[in-house]
């Protein structure tokens, strides 16, 4: 944080560092009291300027799967805020009703629905509203989906349609097409769901397997799905997973040279030292330090923590999101930050 | 010397000579391990399947002992007292194939069938018959091996060689609706698979000596022979010796037995005692208490025991015997049955007392030459075979007995109408409901043998195919569970390798009920003719051909051959030798046994004893060598092979004791005779799930075994197919990361109990004292743990006497009467349709009663509806629970009942409360669900299925559990073939974790994340 200090070195690397020793981290916890050192002088409460002045987020991957950034000089809760809407408080579309007219495969029909609700659906959950029990099925809240599919056998031996995949699931903008119940429809449509959603509705992803079926088998349900959040059922959480970790900071406390140097750089599964040769002296040196896994491979050996000093630094996480595929990674970064504020704003009212 | 070159030809000659000259030492070195010898697992185990001993015993029951009961002297002939000149007389019996007689004709039956229908997988036992009518002989002949008379239905075991199962492949057994991972070895009577489970007992006709209450050593034998059984002992009473019998009301000074039997000389007793060492003090205070009695002669004898029988109640004796003729046919029959006796001579007997008598001297002197009741050697294993044929043939008697009475009564007619026809007087059902009422009930009463036992038979489980699996190679024992003993529920040494160490119930049946372990085999009875004629040959000298003096005279081994003593030999470890190497030649049977000891040799074919197979060595050479197992794997050669080729040997808990057994090659040294093939093989099917269990503390594996039965999962092939009354499935069962050798051979792999769950060992929440499990509720909502229980709801149509039946009515039919429950799930049939989601309340079958059930009505198939009362079967589960109708099957029963079976299924997850277990005999139950944000996770973004406390591990000592997820972890990480105890050691699965995970990585300390503050905390993942 802020580039003078008057904090003692040790203090100052206790309040900023993880010491990473051989048997258990020490100074893992942060001071939440901004006065903590007060009595040195030292004062940690928030201060805006310097928020923005230390406050990074550095893109080091990104595809449509995964996002790898650096987020740095925040504390950890709100680093841990993030991850926690990620995994359960950004909204996403779901299968949650199924039904079926008929299911003659193997699977169970309550197996069959558990397995349509967890495949993730590549929709834009900000379209829709939430369905309340007690609601009509609109264009505004569900999407209807038909499988229907029946394995038959091939003139030439081979099987016709015995995987039923993802991509068997049909959009039915119009909602649905089961024969009314005896005195109510199963969704009541106001217009065609493509006149507001603008692109095809599908599944994230076209091959996952749902069931599998011999020759006579066949299937035909409905699927409705609905808007839902992750801390409901894990089939609404938008992410397989979102987490980080701390940079890790590995320094050498002595120089290492010689065989030794070699010795330390094979210990290291991820190769983070490496070997440096300077007028015919080998000298290890670390080269990868943000690869390491704290393994604590080098420290091992009895007196090695002697060379050998593994640290982690406390306000650098290395964040990681993994889509489950309903959204681009970069956008449920942002649905995050929109749902913290969000969040925020809920607290300010409260306590006006 | 010869297996040594063996294994060395393919060495340069000249390198072994330069061995030996550097140190010729080297010519004893143990020959280098023989890789892959576990392969002989499968290749056994093939050859055998599990449950091999059932099946033996149960063919050898249908197939041969069925024939030796028939021919027995006393059932051979059925005469009549008011006609001798009618006789029937059986020739042969059949067992045929498996049917039932379905109006008016014969249906083969199959196993599943049975199941489905609550029918009897029976098959028809016939007869062949020779008897008279009236004035001619009449045979009825079997043809094309159906034989002339049916006398009623046997239950047949499945995959025994009666049954349709025998030798069908997967496809064939697919389209007979059965699981090919399926054992047999059970039967189905009335539609539930019945195990009849294996009994242990005492030896028969082997002379045991032990302490009696009164704490004087005694000498007993128990003899069995077909005809009666009844126990001899011969007792020490300050100092005296008596014989100790039922039928006498006091002890009987054994002299005055021996002279009963002829050996009035007190010098000739003396001599077969044997006249060196301290017999003579010991045993002249019985023949002076003789002589103080006067009794001198063998009438005198008997004058004297004939006062002491007991007095009996069969006064229905129509010729009155002398006391003494009494004594002599008690003697005769009813003392040592098992020695038989011609024309009262005595001489076998004599021989057999006086072998008991210097024993039980020996025992008086030597305190160390007691027996040890629980030594596995002194017991015998009952099978169903074995049992079937007790009851076979008493109630085969009993069929006899009244063929008898009826002929008796037809003959003292003094004119009679028709001329008398016995074939027509054979009643079936004395046999089929004898055998099928004691297989269903477990209740065996066998009348000559005064035996009553309850609880022989179980129904077999299916909670899970291991817990089947297990119930077959279950043996109980016969002591009473209330009597304070250790003894006989101790882990004796001889069970070593026989029985498993691990797998018995704790609490009252706690060491008696054990279980078989992978290798063992029961053996059969084996015909001991040819044995005899054999060891004459061999140079036994025949009883009659010794004077008594040389019984004992040193030098001279006395043999034994079933407990019979056949003769003496003079050079018994050579006469044992011989037995060995004409077994290992293929000559005699694999299972007979020879053993010496204390000068006494003991050549065993009979049935019920444990042996198992074990490698040759020869000074500890292994007699197999790569090439051998090189062989097996390429399918040139099977387990048989070995066995007829010498490489391979049964040996019997006995014989062990002759040999020296090596676990290892490395430990065999210049007396090793024997190399065990698999030293796992000594845990039993159960145990053998547990991976690395020689790394955990021994009730944990016991823990486990019992445990193990109660997985969920995939219980047969055939399980969609069942109607069991209930039912556990696993929604996604696993195949588990770290497998077990025993996994692979019982084909349970393929069947799969349990998933593999991510486990963090840390403290969470406090909702995980004791050992309660923390579970992840996205791990649930994924589907973890997601399970489906079914269950069968069966309606019988009864018939009632009057002709009416009872119906099954649409729900559309009204009724004056209203009628309770909700009728929206019935079709048009009355039943609930499949598919239907079911609630507390709903009808699933509309039945219909008839008011009257008693009265005849005129046309009981027409009557009007206002004769019916509605008795609706009304669905009772848990109130808010909703459940699915799977399945409805329509068939009618043994007896033409009509059923009507309904499957209601219901799909649960995981809720609090429920129990989880890892393979190490650690339950827990769920303590709390916690959702995924709020649930650890690692640098990688790993977030565990649950978590479990740390404070299971120090006091339980579960060091194999650790390994375990280790090896599961390097499976996981490598996506490997599944990691194998006993293949996978900790470094291996340490060196392949490596990679970012090394050594500490792998098993422990990954860095955890305090994910509600977000900060850091310590693990172990």
């Amino acid at each position: 944080m802020g580039s003078e200090t008057k904090l003692p070195p040790h203090l100052e690397e206790q309040r900023t560092r993880i010491f990473c020793g051989k048997d258990a981290p020490t100074h893992a916890r942060s001071n939440n009291f901004s006065g903590a050192y007060r009595s040195l002088g030292e004062d940690h409460s928030f201060d805006n300027a310097s928020f923005k002045e230390n406050f990074r987020i550095d893109i080091k991957r990104m595809d449509s799967e995964v996002m790898e950034f650096d987020m740095i000089g925040v504390d950890a809760s709100i680093a841990n805020a993030f991850r926690r809407i990620l995994i359960a408080d950004v909204p996403t579309m779901a299968i949650e009703k199924v039904f079926i007219a008929n299911n003659s495969s193997i699977m169970q029909d309550e197996v069959l629905a558990h397995r349509l609700g967890l495949i993730p659906l590549r929709v834009d959950a900000k379209k829709f509203d939430y369905r309340t029990e007690d609601e009509a099925a609109t264009e505004q809240n569900t999407i209807v989906f038909r499988l229907k599919m029946k394995c038959s056998r091939l003139a030439d031996g081979r099987l016709e349609n015995d995987a039923v995949l993802s991509e068997h699931l049909e959009w039915l903008p119009a909602g649905s097409e089961l024969p009314e119940d005896s005195d109510s429809k199963f969704t009541h449509y106001n217009r065609d769901q493509s006149e507001f959603y603008g692109e095809p509705i599908a599944c994230a992803d076209d091959k996952i397997v749902i069931n599998k079926m011999r020759p006579g088998q066949e299937i035909e349900l409905e699927a409705h799905a609905v808007k839902g959040e992750g801390k409901t059922h894990a089939k609404w959480s938008p992410v397989a997973t979102a987490f980080y970790r701390l940079l890790p900071e590995v320094t050498l406390k002595q120089e290492i040279t010689g065989e030794e140097a070699h010795a330390l750089k094979k210990k290291c599964p991820k190769d983070v030292f490496d070997i440096e040769d300077i007028g015919g002296t080998t000298k290890a040196t670390v080269v990868n330090a943000r690869a390491c896994t704290i393994c604590r491979e080098c420290i091992r050996e009895p007196g090695a923590e002697n060379f050998v000093d593994l640290k982690r630094v406390k306000d650098h996480f290395i964040f990681t999101i993994e889509s489950a595929g309903q959204y681009h990674p970069r956008e449920l970064f942002i649905d995050a930050i929109g749902k913290l504020r969000l969040k925020c704003q809920k607290m300010i009212q409260l306590t006006h | 010397m010869s297996a040594s070159m063996d294994t060395t030809g393919d060495q340069d000659v000249d390198t072994i000579i330069r061995d030996l000259q550097a140190d010729p030492a080297n010519l004893t070195r143990p020959i280098k391990t023989v890789k892959d010898k576990y392969e002989l697992l499968p290749a056994f185990l093939k050859m055998r399947g599990l449950v091999r001993q059932h099946i033996d015993s149960f063919n050898y029951l249908v197939n041969e002992e069925m024939k030796k009961i028939i021919h027995a002297k006393s059932n051979e002939k059925v005469q009549c007292d008011s006609d001798p000149n009618f006789y029937l007389k059986f020739l042969d019996i059949h067992v045929g194939k498996p049917s039932t007689n379905e109006e008016f004709s014969t249906l083969d039956l199959t196993p599943q069938q049975c199941r489905l229908r609550d029918m009897t997988y029976a098959a028809p036992i016939t007869v062949d018959v020779e008897y008279t009518r009236g004035k001619e002989i009449v045979t009825r002949r079997s043809k094309d091996g159906v034989g002339g008379i049916l006398i009623g239905r046997m239950p047949i075991m499945l995959r025994s060689s009666h049954c349709v199962l025998a030798g069908k492949d997967e496809a064939q057994l697919a389209r007979l609706g059965e699981c090919p991972l399926d054992p047999g070895g059970y039967f189905v009577v009335k539609g539930t698979e019945k195990v009849i489970l294996i009994q242990e007992q005492i030896t028969k006709n082997r002379i045991i000596i032990d302490i009696g209450f009164k704490g004087e050593p005694q000498a007993s034998v128990t003899s069995s022979t077909t005809e009666r059984k009844t126990q001899t002992n011969v007792v020490v009473k300050q100092g005296k010796i008596y014989l100790r019998f039922n039928t006498f009301s006091e002890d009987i000074p054994i002299m005055i037995v021996l002279k009963a039997m002829g050996a009035e000389s007190d010098q000739e007793v003396m001599e077969l005692i044997g006249t060196n060492g301290n017999y003579i003090n010991l045993f002249a205070p019985s023949i002076q208490e003789c002589c103080n009695m006067s009794v001198f002669t063998q009438h005198q004898a008997l004058e004297y025991m004939g006062s002491k029988v007991k007095a009996t109640r069969q006064t229905w004796i129509k010729v009155k015997k002398s006391k003494s003729d009494e004594v002599r046919d008690i003697l005769t029959n009813s003392v040592l049955a098992h020695v038989t006796t011609r024309n009262y001579d005595f001489r076998a007997k004599i021989y057999y007392v006086s072998v008991m008598i210097r024993r039980l001297l020996q025992a008086v002197e030597d305190p160390t030459q007691l027996d040890d009741k629980d030594y596995y050697g002194n017991k015998r294993l009952e099978l169903s075979g074995g049992l079937l044929s007790l009851l076979f043939e008493d109630l085969f008697k009993r069929l006899c007995a009244d063929l008898k009475k009826q002929a008796d009564l037809a003959f003292s007619k003094a004119n009679r109408a028709t001329q008398f026809d016995i074939v027509k007087c054979i009643r079936q059902d004395t046999i089929t409901t004898g055998l099928e009422h004691a297989i269903s009930s477990g209740n065996w009463t066998v009348k000559r043998f005064r035996m009553d036992r309850k609880g022989m038979t179980q129904v077999l489980s299916r909670l899970s195919f291991i817990a089947s699996l297990g119930m077959m190679t279950r043996i109980i024992s016969q002591f009473e569970k209330t009597r304070k003993v250790s003894g006989p529920r101790a882990l004796q040494p001889s069970q070593w390798g026989m029985l498993c160490p691990s797998d018995t119930p704790e609490g009252e049946a706690c060491g008696l009920v054990k279980n078989l372990s992978l290798m063992t085999h029961v053996t059969t009875d084996d015909d001991e003719a040819p044995l005899a004629r054999l060891a004459f040959a061999l140079g036994v000298e025949p009883l009659h051909m010794i004077m008594s003096s040389e019984l004992h005279n040193g030098g001279s081994d006395i043999v034994f051959l079933n407990g019979h003593i056949i003769g003496v030999h003079f050079n018994a470890h050579k006469f044992a030798q011989t037995i060995r190497l004409m077994r290992r030649a293929g000559r005699i049977g694999c299972y007979v046994s020879v053993h010496v000891e204390h000068g006494r040799c003991h050549l065993s074919s009979d049935g019920g004893r444990l042996c198992r197979p074990l490698l040759i060595a020869d000074k500890g050479h292994l007699r197999i060598n790569d090439v051998h197992i090189q062989q097996l794997k390429d399918g040139h050669r099977t387990f048989e092979d070995f066995l007829c080729e010498g490489l391979i040997e049964y040996l019997d808990v006995n014989e062990e004791n002759n040999c020296m057994i090596a676990l290892h090659e490395k430990d065999a040294n210049e007396t090793v005779t024997h190399i065990e093939i698999e030293p796992f093989t000594l845990l039993g099917v159960v145990a053998g799930l547990i991976p690395y269990p020689h790394h955990n503390q021994s009730p944990r594996n016991t823990y486990q075994c019992a445990m193990g039965k109660q997985a969920m999962g995939n219980i047969a092939y055939n399980q969609l197919n069942r109607m069991d009354t209930l039912l556990y499935l696993l929604v996604y069962p696993q195949r588990p990361l770290c497998q077990t050798k025993t996994i692979e051979l019982v084909g349970y792999h393929k069947l799969g109990a349990g998933q593999n769950a991510t486990v963090a060992v840390i403290s969470f929440s406090g909702y995980d004292i004791e050992d309660a499990i923390v579970m992840n509720k996205s791990s649930l909502d994924r589907g973890f743990g997601r399970c489906i229980v079914i269950r069968k709801y069966s309606t019988a149509f009864k018939k009632y006497p009057n002709r009416t039946a009872d119906r099954c009515v649409s729900a559309a039919a009204r009724r004056s009467v209203p009628v309770r429950g909700n009728k929206t799930l019935l079709e048009n049939d009355g039943i609930a349709g499949v598919g239907e989601i079911i609630r507390p309340g709903d009808i699933y079958v509309n039945k219909e009663s008839p008011l009257n059930t008693r009265d005849p009505i005129q046309n009981p198939n027409m009557l009007p509806d206002s004769c019916y009362k509605p008795s609706p079967q009304v669905y009772k589960g848990p109130p808010g629970e909703e459940a699915v109708v799977d399945k409805v099957l329509l068939t009618s029963s043994d007896d033409q009942h009509f059923v009507v079976k309904t499957l209601v299924r219901h799909t649960r997850r995981p809720e609090l409360g429920d129990k989880f277990s890892s393979r190490h005999g650690q339950k827990g139950v769920v303590g709390t669900i916690v959702r995924q944000e709020d649930y650890p996770f690692n640098d990688q973004g790993i977030c565990p299925d649950l978590i479990m406390n740390p404070h299971g591990f120090p006091s339980r000592m579960t060091v194999g559990k650790m390994i375990e997820l280790l090896a599961g972890k390097r499976t996981a990480r490598r996506a490997a073939a599944p990691a194998a105890f006993p293949e996978a050691p900790v470094e291996d699965a340490q060196k392949t974790c490596s990679g970012g995970l090394s050594l500490w990585g792998a098993c422990g300390a990954v860095w955890v994340w305090d994910c509600i503050r977000g900060n850091e905390s310590g693990g172990m993942w």
